[in-house]
């Protein structure tokens, strides 16, 4: 039958197709080309308009860059400014720029550059980080490497952001399509973007800082873990940048072909109490929950051991951090005679959970912890963003909740009573705004005061800093530490 | 047969109108904020009013529903709420990706159900048409998304013939395009391929029992000489309705194994849009998808009024 014949020339085309060239994409001699897998596409390149974290992690750094940025043990270092100095009233910061630095599109990048951008940020940004430029009250170019930015009030706060999305320089002549083919003054810029797929980046050659080693470096996005890991098994990725789940890292630490970096981030993961809930009025209470749940033990079942425990709002890698996890330790016993003072018995918690694997898998220990010491804590997986947002974050619909909070310093939201922690107290915004408006050493101390604080207080429970689990081929250097910024930096990266 | 294919498209019509309705009704129920997800963690009350207003979200149902048709009515898809891009365009790109992985895999299931439905049925009392009946009842079984997984793992991951996943254009490098669709054609492919081989060996048993094919066997023709001059043509009339009904099942099968092979078709694109609650953008490929579907029957049907002089003669 003619089908028959026409179905075998198919088939052994493609067998043909498949066994003709296997000898697999990703490793060879001399290429510097570097494939990194991620887990969320940028729904577009424009991170003026919109919010999504994958945007600067892909951009930032890469493609644009910033006076200052942050360095992997969370330092403030110079970037496009090679200097800066700060006037004795924390007021004024007068920015020294490195010279010959141009765009990508062949602009020079000068003081009016600097100017152009931060006022933008003010005027057309429409996300709500851009509320970090507010303080701003004038920039100045005094020369074309020289630019004066005069704050309303002294901030801390505000230099620290300069090293996020919101400081990154623009190029009046090239914001036409700014969501698909940013213009900034990086070593990269975006060759390719194959939509639902991959970014490609290509290396400029007439970058003015040190050229990165690699020449093109893919990001290429998954939607689902599994698929993820396919692709490094099969040789498709060279780099992972985040594993979210620890069972799929066995695979990876069994094989010398595979290395695997562990590192911290900004994402503290923690048990949001409702402070408007009259329930927790009672600071025993309160107290009892932060007692009754081992955080040792939470780490080894929903990370495999990997990840930090932490007592308040603060990262190992921020300067003034202190281990406040024995401030109310794991004591199940006192935590029980804690409920009974507070008068206490059978308690019945809603727990409404974003369905984002370590969400729940954290939510399902802490409800057995609870367990424990005699709280019932009612489990309600919630569609994350969507649903979760609207019940718990916008509609304060919720007794507990456990959520991973990844901006980098961002105890400051216990500072606002609005916010879905509904934390209310005076001593710590004091405590706050005096940290921002001081000179850095007493910043450090102040920004302590209000870690203690919370954790004193049990604002909320802090359980655990995400661990970053970067696997990687093992001919890959120039990983990251830890992640504590919003960029991926791809710059060092290369190949031994 | 002129009033037959006018009662046909004022169904086909009717039915977009009643698909579009459901769909926003089904969007708007949807719990989840646009512009909420838009502002994520840091957003304020304040910003997020005015981003409804700004998305037109605050406005009366029927006005959204009625501005939406209205866009459609002129090809106008709206824009998305996230990347504030044209959807129009956007969905035609995935589109084209999504069309490429059906036909290949409709491509496997014929060469897959052609050849044996014909051959179970030129031997459907003998051992070797019972064991592929058999075969094919165990294809049927098998949910696309599981084979897609089990060809990763052992085509990509243990063998490494084939890639795990990806997309590459085809006009970009047709090699890595043709060896990125293998494995996603062949998970959807064998599935229908089992079921219409099925459909294929019963049209065939039925059209060697007729009448007509007796007679031409009588008159010294000899069986597949038979079969092709007078009974292809009446076998190829099922055959063909359940092709175009599998087209429409692929379609919403594509969704699936997009997920599971990082293909950014239009499943990806849908899965997505209804993560980030990009109402519009859902909305638009929902209704392209129906559009596929009601216009596949639609043709089926005329098809049919072609093909079987039965059809055309017959009351509408």
């Amino acid at each position: 039958m003619a089908s028959r014949q026409a179905s075998a020339v198919v088939v052994a085309g493609v067998l043909l197709v498949g066994s003709g060239c296997s000898a697999g994409a990703g490793s060879g001699g001399e290429d510097t080309a570097m494939a990194v897998g991620f887990t969320a596409e940028p729904a577009s390149l424009d991170f003026t308009s919109n919010d999504g974290a994958a945007i600067p992690e892909v951009l930032l750094g890469n493609v644009y860059e910033g006076l200052v940025e942050l360095d992997a043990d969370g330092e403030i270092q110079p970037a496009l400014a090679e200097s800066w100095d700060v006037s004795d009233d924390r007021r004024t910061y007068e920015f020294t720029l490195a010279p010959e630095v141009t765009f990508s599109n062949g602009e020079p990048f000068t003081a009016d550059d600097v100017v152009f951008s931060v006022e933008r940020v003010r005027q057309e940004w429409t996300i709500s980080v851009a509320a970090a430029m507010d303080v701003v009250e004038s920039v100045t170019a005094e020369s074309p490497t020289e630019v004066t930015v005069e704050l309303s009030e002294p901030s801390n706060g505000w230099l620290y952001a300069m090293t996020t999305r919101i400081g990154a320089m623009f190029s009046p002549t090239g914001m036409e399509d700014l969501d698909t083919d940013p213009v900034g003054t990086g070593p990269y810029t975006v060759a390719d973007w194959t939509r639902g797929d991959s970014i490609t980046l290509e290396r400029r050659a007439d970058y003015w800082g040190e050229e990165p080693p690699t020449e093109t470096v893919e990001f290429r996005y998954f939607d689902d873990e599994n698929a993820l890991s396919n692709a490094m098994l099969t040789g498709a990725l060279d780099v992972v940048s985040n594993i979210a789940a620890p069972e799929s890292l066995d695979q990876f630490t069994r094989d010398d072909q595979y290395q695997v970096i562990e590192g911290t981030t900004n994402g503290e993961v923690v048990l949001a109490l409702n402070n408007d809930r009259e329930v927790f009025a009672d600071e025993r209470v309160r107290q009892a929950i932060a007692q009754a749940i081992d955080r040792d033990a939470l780490l080894d079942i929903v990370w495999a051991g990997h990840g930090e425990p932490i007592g308040s709002m603060v990262p190992p890698t921020d300067p003034w951090y202190e281990d406040l996890t024995d401030v109310h330790p794991y004591d199940p016993e006192r935590a029980e005679e804690l409920l009974e003072e507070a008068g206490v018995g059978d308690l019945t918690l809603d727990f409404p959970v974003p369905n984002l694997p370590y969400a729940i898998d954290t939510a399902q220990v802490v409800k057995s912890d609870l367990a424990e010491v005699g709280i019932t804590a009612e489990i309600e997986p919630l569609e994350f963003p969507a649903v979760w947002l609207e019940d718990v974050f916008t509609g304060h619909d919720f007794d507990l909740s456990v959520i991973a909070h990844t901006e980098g310093r961002d105890i400051s939201t216990f500072a606002d009573p609005e916010y879905y922690w509904g934390y209310d107290d005076d001593e710590l915004r004091t405590l706050l705004t005096e940290a921002d408006r001081s000179d850095p050493d007493t910043q450090a101390d102040r920004m302590g005061e209000a870690a203690e604080l919370l954790a004193q207080d049990v604002a909320a429970v802090f359980l655990y800093v995400q661990p970053m689990l970067i696997v990687a081929d093992e001919s890959v250097e120039g990983l990251p530490d830890n992640r504590v910024g919003e960029s991926f930096d791809v710059t060092t990266l290369t190949r031994s | 047969m002129v009033t037959r294919i006018l009662r046909r498209g004022l169904i086909f019509v009717v039915s977009l109108a009643v698909a579009s309705v459901v769909v926003f009704v089904f969007m708007a129920v949807l719990p989840g904020d646009p512009a909420q997800v838009a502002l994520g963690t840091n957003a304020t009350p304040e910003a997020v009013r005015q981003m409804r207003s700004e998305y037109g979200t605050d406005r009366p149902l029927l006005v959204q529903y009625a501005e939406w048709v209205g866009g459609l009515v002129q090809g106008d898809f709206g824009r998305s709420y996230v990347t504030g891009a044209e959807i129009g365009p956007q969905i035609l790109d995935r589109f084209q990706v999504t069309l490429w992985l059906c036909v290949t895999a409709m491509g496997v299931a014929l060469a897959i159900a052609l050849p044996l439905g014909a051959f179970a049925a030129a031997r459907h009392r003998t051992l070797g048409g019972t064991v592929l009946s058999g075969l094919s009842q165990v294809g049927v079984a098998i949910p696309n998304f599981l084979l897609g997984i089990l060809l990763i793992m052992l085509f990509a991951v243990h063998l490494g013939w084939f890639p795990s996943g990806g997309w590459t254009p085809p006009a970009e490098d047709p090699v890595a395009f043709a060896r990125k669709l293998v494995l996603p054609a062949v998970s959807l492919g064998l599935v229908q391929g089992a079921i219409l081989t099925r459909y294929v060996r019963s049209a065939v048993v039925d059209v060697l029992r007729e009448d007509y094919v007796r007679t031409a066997r009588a008159k010294g023709l000899r069986p597949y000489q038979a079969l092709v001059r007078h009974g292809l043509r009446n076998a190829a009339i099922p055959v063909v309705t359940v092709l175009a009904l599998q087209l429409a099942t692929l379609l919403i099968g594509a969704v699936v194994i997009e997920r599971v092979f990082v293909i950014p078709g239009l499943g990806s694109l849908l899965l997505d849009g209804v993560g980030d609650r990009d109402l519009l953008l859902v909305q638009g490929v929902v209704m392209v998808l129906a559009l596929a579907v009601l216009l596949i029957n639609f043709l089926v049907d005329l098809l049919y009024t072609v093909v079987d002089p039965r059809v055309r003669t017959a009351a509408p």
